[in-house]
């Protein structure tokens, strides 16, 4: 699924002439404030009331158990995996298609997003299709006792395809509006490739990066159906933290669910935190440009 | 890469990096997603039918997209008035409002799905005020309209605020000094401006929401024929060992999915010829 764009180029506009009367201007703020306090803002209430809820010593009595432990130790495995490799992809699909013009590439910007259309159920579905008993490489897998689904390689797998677009799709429109002026001076001048590339294009992109890190990041360690398909469910052994919550939710195990759930949306407010910064970085580095 | 030779283009590394950027795309998304053409088309005509129209299929069909574009509706209305709100009116904790908006990007999905679970359920915190008035929210379709609506809210507000924010204000001016009202500017000027936005905000809520998993089956019930949705049919087929069955209904979902991009392309190209 693909996020909305955003646009750099932000007008703040208090001295607007037009607007609606003050009663009907706070009517409107009213509404949607009380729209988003229920839909968002008691969600995040709630995880952390639930969490809590039998005090303290039950909280960190649920996060210390070895399971709870085995499955944040996973989640960070997968996350460690596939935050560099797609972070490598973005910033080398970023560099070609935004330094060089050449056919197909609106069609490859499309082809880049799409893990965001695909329901996360498939994304799932797709490495059992390959690589399960049944799949195209099943039988020699087992041959060779090689294990990719059910296990960590296709929880890795899975969580890749999720995240595939998030820091591509956050380079590409940044590195387009600045130009390549800058790399072709520092060609000019004598600098290497790899110079240029280190030393002029990424401390422009900086927060760029970021901004897509920390997205796909969120995403690798929350990802629920597409980990769900392609883990053994294997307590201790094939489970993330999003799916450990999941069993002990299902074992009406409610005060450890929420208290594992907790960890996740401590992330989720970071990773907000990170975002706004760095989307306000990203503004105003354009803006300086 | 001869074949696309890069005059005027001093920058190196056009090669390998686009050789790479196709390789890794190819490996992790293109070749799995063809698996699943693939096995497909190893069905016959007949049984890909049978499979995909078997009742309880068709009813999973009925309540997934009858709930997402439910869902997508609530999210225009309110996504519209709440990117309306952040841009042109300033009020105290604006900007954490603001940041606030792309929670649902950020929770992880399992952790919106049993928070909504517990919250709607008939003794919590809001459920025990709709239990009284025969309202049921949680196990039952309207749970997962309410969750679709949870996930696909950012999608909104952060396609339509933009728009907002490049309004020109000289076109409200013209307006009234031309006699609008303030009612009539709303409607004939702006909202006209918007409509491209709110379309692609509402294509895109309505697509998360058709593929969306995790927050949805804590709060389903997950009642076949009832409140089944399609995700959990294929999961449900694959746990039965049912390969083809999960692989014919998962290339409906595909399609509908690349139709869905498809039509969103369409609407951004439209609203970017409406910004010019």
């Amino acid at each position: 699924m693909s996020a909305p764009t955003k646009t750099y180029a932000a007008k703040n506009n208090p001295g607007r002439a037009q607007t609606e009367p003050a009663a009907v201007r706070w009517l409107l703020i009213a509404v949607a404030l009380i729209f988003l306090a229920l839909f968002l803002l008691l969600p995040l209430a709630a995880v952390f009331s639930q969490a809590f809820d039998k005090g303290l010593a039950v909280y960190l009595e649920a996060l210390r158990e070895p399971d709870t432990l085995s499955s944040i130790k996973l989640t960070l495995i997968t996350a460690a995996v596939t935050v560099p490799l797609n972070l490598f992809f973005g910033v080398t699909a970023a560099w070609a298609i935004a330094k060089f013009s050449f056919p197909g590439k609106g069609l490859l910007i499309t082809l880049i997003d799409l893990p965001f259309s695909v329901s996360p159920v498939i994304s799932g579905l797709i490495y059992v299709l390959i690589f399960g008993l049944q799949g195209w490489l099943g039988p020699w897998l087992q041959e060779h006792d090689i294990r990719i689904v059910f296990a960590v390689p296709g929880i890795i797998l899975a969580t890749i395809f999720v995240t595939f677009p998030f820091v591509a799709r956050e380079l590409i429109p940044l590195m387009e509006a600045q130009g390549k002026e800058e790399e072709e001076a520092a060609l000019v001048l004598g600098a290497s490739g790899l110079q240029t590339f280190f030393r002029v294009t990424l401390p422009n992109v900086k927060w760029g990066i970021i901004y897509g890190v920390i997205l796909c990041n969120a995403r690798a360690m929350g990802e629920f159906g597409a980990v769900s398909v392609v883990s053994g469910h294997i307590r201790g052994m094939t489970n993330t933290v999003p799916l450990h919550v999941e069993i002990l939710y299902n074992e009406y195990n409610y005060t450890a669910a929420f208290a594992v759930a907790s960890l996740l949306a401590f992330l989720a407010l970071i990773t907000l935190m990170v975002k706004t910064v760095a989307e306000w970085k990203v503004r105003q580095q354009l803006e300086n440009n | 890469m001869k074949l696309f030779k890069q005059h005027n283009n001093v920058l190196p590394g056009f090669g390998p990096t686009l050789g790479f950027t196709i390789f890794y795309l190819s490996l992790i998304v293109l070749i799995p997603l063809s698996a699943l053409v693939f096995r497909t088309a190893g069905l016959s005509w007949g049984e890909f039918v049978s499979t995909v129209t078997a009742p309880r299929v068709l009813a999973s069909y009925k309540v997934t997209f009858g709930a997402a574009l439910a869902a997508a509706l609530i999210n225009s209305i309110f996504g519209v008035l709440v990117a309306w709100v952040l841009v042109r009116y300033r009020f105290p904790g604006r900007r954490i409002v603001d940041a606030l908006v792309d929670l649902p990007f950020a929770l992880p999905t399992a952790v919106a799905g049993i928070t909504l679970a517990t919250i709607y359920s008939p003794n919590g915190w809001v459920g025990r005020f709709l239990e009284p008035h025969g309202i049921k929210v949680a196990f039952t379709p309207l749970g997962i309209v309410l969750a679709m609506t949870f996930i696909g809210l950012p999608f909104v507000v952060r396609t339509v605020q933009p728009v907002v924010e490049e309004i020109d204000s000289e076109l409200e001016e013209a307006a009234v000094c031309l006699g609008a009202s303030r009612w009539q500017t709303l409607r004939r000027v702006i909202f006209p401006m918007l409509l491209p936005s709110i379309l692609t905000g509402f294509a895109l809520s309505f697509a998360r929401a058709v593929g969306e998993y995790g927050s949805i089956i804590f709060i389903a019930g997950n009642m076949p024929m009832v409140s089944e949705i399609t995700p959990l049919l294929i999961i449900t087929k694959l746990e039965q060992f049912d390969y083809q069955g999960a692989t014919a209904i998962a290339c409906i979902m595909l399609l509908t999915s690349f139709s869905m991009l498809l039509v969103i392309n369409l609407l951004q190209k439209w609203s970017r010829k409406y910004a010019e």
